[in-house]
C-alpha cells in the first residue's frame, strides 16, 4: 500500500471534528512548532522537505517562504488559495470537505512561521458548504486554544478567516485573488512587485495552496528530511490527483510522487481503468490548462521508457511529446470522445473566464472558442486549423497572468497530437455532426523517438 | 415573466445588518471594502437577486462609491442583477461533466422545466443555465442550488427529475 500523509484518516468517521481529528494525531504539528522550534526552523523543515507548490505552478513553497520581506511594524500575511476552479480538480474541495483541521492546523503553522496574525482562506463562492465546514472548524479550534490570543501560552497570536470568492476562475491566480480579498475586480497585478514584497493591503503577502499548506503538518510532525525520502528525484513527497473523465473510479487518490502512469490508470488500487471496457484515447493530466496527449504518450515517453506521476516525468519531451503536473487533474478520455469537441468546450470556459484586461487574451480565448466552433460544428475551413495555431502564439506569452497561456495551450496541443481528427472534421462537415473519429492510431506504439526541442 | 421592479425600496433585516458588522470585523481598520463580496452574498441570499437599491446600500454601508459594488457584481458571476426563479439550477457544463454527459443532462432540464437557460418559469420557481467548472469533475454530472449551495452529484434524468419534483413540493 502506497503511504498516505494527507488522507490516511479520511474514512474515520467523525474525522471532520476537532475531538477525532486530535486521537488520530492531529494538531501535533501546532504544539510541536510553537512549543519547540522557531518561525525559522518551521521554514528549513520546509525547505527540506522539497515541497513544490500543488496549485499548478511547482515551485518550491519553502523558498517561496524564503522571499517574504519583513520590514519593522508592517503585518504581513498568509493567504490560503482555496479558488480551486481548474477544469479536472476537486482535490482541495475534497480535503476540506472531509478533514477540514488538517488545512486549518496546516494554516497555524505557517502563519506561525511567516510571523503573520491575521490569515484568510479564500474559498470560491460556489463551495458555500465548504465555506461552512471550514467555518466551524475553526469555531472548535478556537474553542480548544489553537487560534486567538497566546495561543498555548506560546504568545503566539493568530486569527483566521474564511473569504467567499463570487465566482471567478481568474481569482486561482495569486494577484488577482488578492485583488479580490480587497473587495475588487479580480485583475491580476503586474508583477513586480511580487505578493511576497507587496500582496495583501500592500503588506508582505504569501499565497498557497490548500493542499501545499495542509502538506506542511507530516513536514512539521516527521521533519523535512523525512518527507523528502518519499517522491522521485525533485518531485518528493505526495500529491493528491484528481481523476475525473471515462474512468472505473474517478475521484481523489493521494499517490507518492513517481508512480507509474500505466500503474495509476489500470491499478485496481488506482482508477481501475477504463469505463465501460472501451480503451483510452488521450489524457490531460494536470487540469485542463495543460497539454492534451494522445494514449500512447501519455503512458510511454518518446523513447519508449515508461512515463511517471512526477513534475519531471511528465514535462519530460517538452511540449512536442510532454506535458505537465500542474494542479492534478487527471482527465482521462475514451475511445468515444472527440477531442476537437472537447477542445471548443476548453476554449469556451477561457474565453468566459478571461478577465478582460490584456487585449490577446480577452479577444484571442474568443476568436479561438468561435473558430473551433465551426470546425466542430460543420462549417470549418482547412486554413482554420493554422489559424488556431498562429491566434494560440499570439496569445501565449503576451499576457499579464498565466491564464493567456493557459488558453493556447490545450488548443496547440490538441492540434499538435490530434491534427488528423480537425481535419476530419474539416473535410466530413455532415459525418462528423452525429460520428465520433474514434480512437485512430493514438494509442499505438509510438513508432520512433520525435525530437523533443521547441514547441 | 416577471416585472423588474429596479426602484423598488429595500429593507434589510435586522439579523442581515448585523451579520454586515462581523463580516466587516474580520479586516483591518480602513480595509472594509474586503467586506464587499461577502456581504454581496449575504444580501443576494435574503432579496434573491442585487438590485441596483440594495447594491446602493451596501456601498453607504462600506463608505465606498456605488460604481465600487456595480463593478464587483457585474464581475462576478455568482451574483445575479436581475430576478431568477425560486431555485436556480446551475449545471456544471466544463469539459470533464461533457465527458460524462453533462450537455444531454442540461437538454433535458430544458425540456423538463420548458424554459430556455437563464429564463424564469412562468411560476417564478425555477431558472437554470450552465456554470463553468464547479471542481467535483469525478462526480459527474453535477448541479448546484443557491442560496445554500446545496450540490448534488452523479446525476442522471431520473435523479434530477425526482430532484425537480421535491423542489416543487417544498
Amino acid at each position: 500500500m502506497a503511504r498516505k500523509l494527507l488522507l490516511e484518516h479520511i474514512n474515520v468517521p467523525g474525522i471532520n471534528t476537532l475531538d477525532v481529528y486530535r486521537q488520530k494525531g492531529g494538531y501535533r504539528a501546532v504544539e510541536k512548532a510553537l512549543k519547540t522550534l522557531t518561525p525559522d526552523e518551521v521554514v528549513e523543515e520546509v525547505k527540506k522537505s522539497g515541497l513544490r507548490g500543488r496549485g499548478g505552478a511547482g515551485f518550491p513553497t519553502g523558498m517561496k517562504w524564503s522571499f517574504l520581506a519583513k520590514p519593522e511594524g508592517v503585518p504581513r500575511y498568509l493567504v490560503c488559495n482555496a479558488d480551486e476552479s481548474e477544469p479536472g480538480t476537486f482535490k482541495d474541495r475534497y480535503l476540506m470537505t472531509h478533514i477540514p483541521h488538517a488545512l486549518i492546523e496546516g494554516m497555524i503553522v505557517s502563519s506561525f512561521a511567516l510571523g503573520a496574525n491575521t490569515s484568510y482562506i479564500y474559498v470560491r463562492g460556489e463551495m458555500m458548504p465548504q465555506i461552512r465546514i471550514l467555518e466551524r472548524a475553526i469555531a472548535e479550534a478556537k474553542n480548544a486554544g489553537f487560534l486567538g490570543k497566546n495561543i498555548l501560552g506560546s504568545g503566539y497570536d493568530l486569527e483566521l478567516y474564511v473569504q467567499p470568492g463570487g465566482g471567478a476562475y481568474i481569482c486561482g491566480e495569486e494577484t488577482a485573488l488578492l485583488e479580490s480579498l480587497e473587495g475588487k475586480r479580480g485583475n491580476p497585478r503586474i508583477k513586480p512587485p511580487f505578493p511576497a514584497i507587496a500582496g495583501l493591503y500592500g503588506c508582505p503577502t504569501v499565497v498557497n495552496n490548500v493542499e501545499s499548506i495542509a502538506a506542511v503538518v507530516p513536514i512539521v510532525n516527521d521533519g523535512g528530511d523525512e518527507y523528502a525520502k518519499i517522491g522521485i528525484g525533485r518531485s518528493t513527497g505526495t500529491k493528491l490527483i484528481s481523476a475525473s473523465g471515462n474512468l472505473v473510479r474517478p475521484g481523489v487518490y493521494e499517490i507518492e510522487l513517481g508512480l507509474p502512469v500505466e500503474e495509476f490508470i489500470y491499478s485496481d488500487e488506482w482508477c481501475g481503468g477504463i469505463a465501460n471496457g472501451k480503451r483510452l484515447k488521450a489524457t490531460v493530466a494536470g487540469g485542463s490548462s495543460v497539454p492534451i496527449l494522445p494514449a500512447n504518450l501519455t503512458l510511454k515517453l518518446a523513447n519508449g521508457e515508461p512515463r511517471l506521476m512526477s513534475y519531471e516525468s511528465l514535462s519530460e519531451g517538452g511540449f512536442a511529446t510532454g506535458t505537465m503536473m500542474g494542479s492534478g487533474g487527471f482527465i482521462a478520455f475514451d475511445e468515444d470522445q472527440c477531442i476537437v469537441r472537447n477542445t471548443w468546450n476548453f476554449s469556451r470556459f477561457y474565453h468566459h473566464e478571461s478577465c478582460g484586461q490584456c487585449s490577446p487574451c480577452r479577444e484571442g480565448t474568443g476568436w479561438m472558442e468561435k473558430v473551433l466552433h465551426r470546425i466542430e460544428y460543420g462549417h470549418g475551413k482547412m486554413s482554420d486549423i493554422d489559424l488556431l495555431v498562429d491566434v494560440s502564439k499570439k496569445i501565449e506569452g503576451n499576457t499579464i497572468c498565466p491564464l493567456g497561456d493557459a488558453a493556447a495551450w490545450p488548443v496547440a496541443s490538441a492540434i499538435r497530437h490530434f491534427r488528423d481528427e480537425f481535419e476530419w472534421h474539416v473535410n466530413e462537415p455532415v459525418k462528423s455532426l452525429d460520428t465520433n473519429y474514434g480512437l485512430a492510431n493514438y494509442a499505438e506504439p509510438i513508432a520512433k523517438a520525435e525530437v523533443t526541442t521547441g514547441n | 415573466m416577471l416585472k423588474v421592479e429596479e426602484q423598488q425600496p429595500v429593507e434589510f433585516s435586522p439579523a442581515l445588518i448585523e451579520k454586515f458588522g462581523e463580516i466587516i470585523g474580520r479586516y483591518p481598520q480602513g480595509k472594509q471594502k474586503s467586506a464587499l463580496l461577502p456581504m454581496l452574498h449575504e444580501v443576494q441570499a435574503e432579496l434573491g437577486w442585487l438590485s441596483t437599491v440594495a447594491m446602493d446600500k451596501v456601498a453607504a454601508r462600506l463608505d465606498i462609491q456605488p460604481i465600487e459594488v456595480y463593478e464587483v457584481a457585474s464581475f462576478y458571476t455568482m451574483y445575479f442583477l436581475r430576478p431568477q426563479g425560486k431555485y436556480m439550477l446551475e449545471v456544471c457544463r466544463t469539459g470533464p461533466c461533457c465527458l460524462v454527459g453533462a450537455e444531454k443532462l442540461m437538454n433535458h432540464i430544458e425540456d423538463r422545466l420548458g424554459v430556455k437557460e437563464g429564463e424564469v418559469t412562468p411560476d417564478g420557481l425555477f431558472s437554470w443555465r450552465g456554470v463553468e467548472c464547479l471542481a467535483a469533475c469525478g462526480y459527474g454530472p453535477v448541479l448546484q442550488i443557491g442560496p445554500e449551495y446545496t450540490f448534488y452529484e452523479n446525476l442522471d434524468e431520473q435523479k434530477v427529475d425526482a430532484l425537480i419534483e421535491d423542489l416543487r413540493k417544498k
